[in-house]
């Protein structure tokens, strides 16, 4: 398997508190990577450096060959990499669906007259269950609807990367595998994608390989099975 | 449809203007419905940045200012016709505003707000200190005595403003209906998200910043024929930083037509207290009528007919 993206010795660090510790992550093409670790570990920060919102000390990023350590987030978006954030950064004067339209526009490398990119977005509300919201005001949405609305409007943009920033949390067990049934779909569809996840089941039904971080060190990366058995991470983000 | 009645509008208000000058012979009107269009301008421009994109501005005088004093150095020096002052105030301004639209990238809120302000303070400073442009003292500005068409210079200024403030509200309505304006939204409200989605947020910044500036340039361009008489603190005031903003605030920052609402009644209350009251009273006007719609109309003129439309249709 070819790398799409290569992380070399990411570092940072906030004042003289160091979040992110020397990194080296490599994530193949196509490939389901589970992304976890202990609160405050640094995985936000993380996908914060490789999508542009915040710049590195030191180290380099690569994304299909090509370097985007010092890009701006709109042409790392461009590029193909899509978040979702943690916490739900809505564009709060829109509709649910012109939300999806902003990256459908701007993001997506193919370009739409406005009846078509309206169609792209309904379809992708319709996947991931929130056809019936798709004029509602992200304002009036539930916890859990406007998670929903985050992973649509990564999707919107189209992504290559598509990086999910703990969009399960607080999902019903029958609203999990509904998801992971979409993530599924989705990695079939060719689409590379890190899943940051507490919820253990989901991480484990879901990822190829593991990664584990603490105080931002790497401190595990191999497959699931093994990862979740290594004294290091039982210590570190199981038994806290 | 909605397209071709806003056209029809359009062309409806600028013949209307013009043909109010064959009929109105009464100067005092030309004269104050001259700052009424001054500030359908500056709302309008102002809500650009401030309102579509969320960068609150106080440098309203300072770009007004730069046009004007642009203007007011091309008459007295080369005595250049009145298009050619709009374009060189307009551009003049724009410059100001490509360079306070790379600030927006490391200010956000008030302390945007504070350097802009600080920036009036300066280009302030530096005109009373330029003796080319009459530093303190002022400068006077002669009007040309020949006029074609228009049977006094006032009125060619009166409409000169109609056809600048059709510009810049239509302007307005195209920005808020394009792909622009819908970029500058998400801007507005949520940078990061709008920079991780694909909206390439410092170029329609600078954008919209230069844009807002060069419509206030243009807006002081005739001001040193108006005024006749042009000094620096009364040119670059407070009053009209605070005036450009508390009008699409109290008309409503969400589309073209509050700014306009906003300067009608704001500018027109004030002018009215100017006459049967004190112009003392101007900005206490604006105070309580900011302060009243802040409170109970936080979306403006806009917000509260569009929820009393909302009320009845319900
Ligand atoms: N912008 C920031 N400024 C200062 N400290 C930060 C910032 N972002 C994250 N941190 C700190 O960095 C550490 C890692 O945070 P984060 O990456 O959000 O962890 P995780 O996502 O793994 O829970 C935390 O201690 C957090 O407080
Ligand atoms: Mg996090």
């Amino acid at each position: 398997m070819a790398s799409l993206l290569e992380v070399h010795d990411l570092t940072k660090s906030f004042g003289g508190f160091s979040a992110l510790n020397h990194i080296d992550l490599v994530v193949h093409r196509g490939e389901r990577l589970g992304l976890i670790g202990p609160n405050g570990s640094g995985k936000t920060t993380l996908i914060n450096c490789i999508t542009g919102v915040l710049r590195p000390d030191r180290g380099r990023i690569y994304f299909d060959g090509e370097e985007i350590t010092s890009l701006a987030s709109f042409r790392i978006a461009r590029a193909g990499i899509a978040r979702s954030f943690q916490i739900p950064r809505p564009f709060r004067s829109m509709t649910v669906l012109e939300n999806l339209c902003i990256p459908l526009r701007f993001a997506a490398a193919v370009k739409m007259r406005s009846t078509e990119l309206e169609a792209a977005a309904r379809e992708i509300l319709e996947l991931i269950g929130l056809g019936d919201k798709a004029t509602a005001s992200p304002l009036d949405l539930t916890q859990i609807e406007m998670r929903k609305m985050e992973l649509s409007r990564a999707l919107a943009s189209r992504p290559r990367l598509l990086i999910l920033d703990e969009v399960m949390a607080g999902l019903a067990s029958s609203e999990l595998d509904e998801m992971l049934a979409i993530f599924h779909i989705l990695s079939g569809q060719g689409i590379t994608i890190i899943m940051i996840e507490h919820i253990l089941r989901a991480v484990m039904n879901f990822s190829q390989r593991l990664v584990v971080l603490d105080a931002g060190r790497k401190i595990a990366d191999g497959s699931p099975g093994d990862v979740i058995k290594n004294p290091q991470v039982e210590k570190a983000y199981l038994g806290e | 449809m909605k397209k071709a009645a806003l056209l029809i509008l359009a062309v409806t208000v600028i013949s209307g203007g013009l043909l109010l000058t064959a009929y109105i012979e009464n100067q005092y009107f030309y004269f104050s419905t001259y700052i009424v269009l001054q500030y359908i301008i500056l709302a309008t421009a102002w809500n650009i940045l401030g309102g579509y994109t969320g960068y609150v501005n106080f440098g309203t005088g300072a770009y007004f200012g730069l046009g004007a004093y642009t203007a007011g150095y091309l008459i007295t020096n080369f005595n250049l016709p009145l298009p050619w002052l709009i374009v060189a105030g307009g551009t003049s301004s724009a410059v100001l505003g490509l360079a306070i639209g790379y600030l927006t990238l490391r200010l956000k809120g008030v302390y945007f707000s504070i350097a802009t302000l600080a920036m009036s303070i300066v280009i302030a400073t530096l005109i009373i200190n330029t003796p080319a442009l009459g530093g303190a003292k002022g400068m006077y500005i002669l009007r040309p005595k020949e006029v074609s068409f228009f049977s006094n210079y006032m009125e060619l200024l009166f409409a000169t403003m109609v056809i600048i403030a059709v510009f810049t509200v239509a302007l307005a309505w195209f920005i808020e209906n394009s792909w622009f304006g819908r970029g500058l939204a998400a801007i507005r409200d949520d940078e990061v998200a709008a920079a991780c989605n694909g909206v390439p947020v410092l170029r329609l910044k600078v954008l919209s910043a230069t844009t807002s500036g060069a419509l206030m340039g243009i807006a002081g361009a005739p001001y040193p024929y108006y005024i006749s008489y042009m000094e620096p603190l009364s040119t670059i005031s407070l009053d009209m930083a605070v005036n450009s903003l508390a009008m699409p605030l109290i008309g409503g920052t969400g589309s073209w037509i509050g700014p306009v609402l906003g300067a009608i009644l704001l500018s027109t209350t004030q002018q009215v207290a100017t006459v049967t009251i004190s112009s003392e009273y101007n900005l206490l006007i604006v105070g309580i009528l900011l302060v009243g719609f802040v409170i109970l109309a936080p979306n403006g003129l806009v917000g509260l007919f569009q929820s009393l439309l909302k009320r009845r249709t319900d």
